[in-house]
């Protein structure tokens, strides 16, 4: 590795002067060694992203389980998909997982931040605890959140029972196991917050004062200025989540396996399902890539709107 | 001090004294506010905690008791008898601890390449490189899963660790905004003393970078440690699992000992805890630094 990207002591202050002395120029050096080191990520992404991306595509359109047979279908693993009752119930399932919990999260984790940016002491005492539910995940936050939604005897409807209301059975029940996934996603909103915090701490003062001298009210300033200014950060954490909401698959996994009926079969966890469990690897590789258009769309959808919502200070070039 | 949203109504008042006076009733209302909020996302910790020591027989008292009569430590030390939990802890820390440091590895070189090195083709590979952020892991997780398993790597750890050694699109791409801040004078004063440029990268710029390596370097600690999708799919065998998966495994076998599963899954989050509260500072600074400029 040092023997073609180390020129020769004294030869590099020489180099602008002397281009082809005896074989590589200092600027040829420089760029055989620059390919050289970003040589793992080229190998990576033509293995494990481009080829892989083929592979898919191409597998898409066969009938395999990479096993006893391989046979091609053309396009009826993606046109069988229409007549599947369970690929509609899982896009029904992760549309409204997304619509539910997208909204809600951004909602709450917009009022933290306004809360803890009003000066609120010890900041950072606060923002931990708000925050640090975002730290733990994966299948940890699954089983503590298992027992915190017990229908009987966790703690939020033992909660509730003291308010004389009487719990949902969450996990256990076909209208209730989504809400339950979303209040996880609520719980830990913790990035979202820190990053409308930061925004809000961006935003210069000044501005939200000339506002306030001129007379507007703060509710006015909050939906006039505030919030304005702090649409690029909304934007981004919309992108996120509306991404990561489409991709969700632990919590269902490890809580409820997609059921009860079903309720909570995810695109991922029914890829999954077909996938490596029922070996359709033709048919779980085309699932991957509707859901992959899905996202793609929604991502554009939200690009393209952002014209109209975003405000960015700099102007935006048209 | 600006005067907080709450305390809006406040312009309205007029005397000094009763502006005052709406000005502390505001504060109280945000920090009641603020302080039932932070008890309503702390509960459930607690909750786990509680249940975590208690008796079987007191798990499931209406209503519950917070701080039970006797404590069962034994919730913490019995499932280690039933189930290899300290080959899933060995499992676990070695895949973590390879994939943080081939990660570092490769990303920053790759990094310093794309920020302080000429070379044809730079801007557009480094476009590639961008919208491959985009693309979900779904798309290519069946094609990668055969590649392993023709390779007969499948119930081994090796999925698990080569990536890394790829460097990740993220990473790079964080790191080398990071190394763009750094001036280049150096890397041409370290040519004229006649450095190569592996040795400029590692004891010119490397060094100048340990903080955003700092920030990779958590992100690819918790990755790796909570990752659950990559465990499930490779690992088989119950003597390679890593503590997501015994986890998992525990709460299915043993599904009547919620104390026991609260119990491990609190030591299986100590260390993320560990981390994030000895780096809270670069930790919240990388979440804010990666949305900001990502």
């Amino acid at each position: 590795m040092l023997g073609i990207s180390g020129p020769a002591p004294g030869r590099a202050a020489a180099a602008p002067t002397i281009r082809t002395r005896r074989g590589l120029s200092q600027r040829q050096i420089e760029e055989l060694t620059a390919y050289l080191f970003i040589s793992p990520w080229v190998m990576g992404f033509l293995v494990l992203t481009l080829g892989a991306m083929v592979f898919s595509l191409g597998l898409s359109t066969f009938e395999s389980d990479l096993l006893s047979e391989t046979k091609f279908v053309g396009l009826k693993n993606y046109a069988s998909m229409l007549d599947e009752p369970l690929f509609t119930k899982a896009l029904t399932v992760t549309f409204f997982y997304t619509f539910l919990t997208v909204p809600f999260a951004t909602v709450i984790a917009l009022v933290i931040a306004l809360l803890l940016n009003q000066s609120v002491r010890p900041l950072g005492l606060w923002r931990t605890v708000y925050y640090l539910p975002a730290v733990v995940s994966g299948v940890a936050v699954a089983l503590l959140w298992g027992w915190v939604l017990n229908p009987d005897f966790g703690l939020l409807n033992q909660g509730l029972a003291l308010l004389g209301i009487r719990g949902p059975r969450w996990f256990a029940s076909e209208e209730w196991a989504v809400p339950g996934l979303m209040l996880i996603a609520l719980w830990g909103t913790g990035t979202n917050m820190l990053l409308y915090l930061a925004g809000l701490q961006s935003i210069p003062t000044e501005v939200q004062e000339a506002a306030r001298i001129d007379g507007a009210g703060s509710i006015q300033v909050f939906f006039n200025v505030t919030l304005p200014l702090l649409t690029p950060t909304v934007f981004f954490n919309v992108v996120m989540n509306i991404i990561g909401s489409f991709q969700v698959f632990t919590n269902a996994y490890v809580l409820t396996g997609g059921g009860p009926n079903n309720a909570t079969l995810t695109m991922v966890l029914y890829i999954y399902r077909e996938g490596f469990m029922l070996f359709h690897f033709g048919y779980a590789s085309a699932l991957a890539w509707v859901l992959f258009a899905i996202i793609l769309v929604f991502t554009l959808l939200i690009v393209r709107s952002s014209t109209v919502w975003v405000y960015y200070e700099g102007g935006l070039r048209r | 001090m600006s005067v907080t949203n709450i305390a809006g109504a406040s312009t309205a008042v007029r005397t000094k004294h009763g502006l005052r006076l709406s000005y502390i009733g505001a504060r109280v209302l945000l920090y009641t506010v603020v302080l039932v909020g932070a008890v309503l996302y702390s509960l459930p910790f607690l909750w786990m905690l509680s249940t975590s020591v208690k008796p079987g027989y007191q798990v499931y008292k209406v209503p519950p008791e917070w701080i039970p009569e006797v404590w069962n430590w034994q919730n913490y030390v019995l499932p280690w008898q039933n189930l290899p939990f300290a080959t899933f802890y060995t499992n676990t820390i070695v895949i973590t601890v390879t994939d943080i440091l081939a990660m570092l590895a490769s990303s920053s070189l790759v990094a310093f390449a794309f920020a302080r090195m000429r070379f044809r083709g730079r801007d557009s590979l480094f476009v590639v490189l961008l919208s491959t952020m985009m693309l979900p892991g779904q798309v290519t997780l069946i094609p990668i899963y055969v590649l392993w398993s023709k390779l007969g790597l499948v119930n081994t750890l090796w999925p698990l660790i080569i990536p890394s050694f790829f460097g990740g699109a993220f990473n790079i791409f964080l790191l080398r905004q990071y190394m763009m801040t750094i001036p280049l004078e150096y890397d041409d004063a370290a040519r004229i003393d006649g450095a190569s440029w592996f040795q400029i990268y590692s004891r010119v710029v490397l060094p100048m970078t340990a903080p955003a390596m700092g920030v990779v370097a958590i992100f690819a600690f918790t990755y790796h440690w909570n990752d659950f999708l990559g465990p499930l799919i490779y690992l088989n065998d119950t003597n390679n699992f890593t503590i997501s998966l015994g986890l998992q495994l525990l709460n299915s076998r043993y599904i009547q000992e919620i104390q026991q599963t609260m119990a491990q899954t609190i030591l299986a989050i100590i260390p993320v805890l560990v981390v994030f509260f000895t780096a809270q500072r670069s930790y919240i600074q990388g979440i804010v630094i990666s949305g900001v400029k990502g």
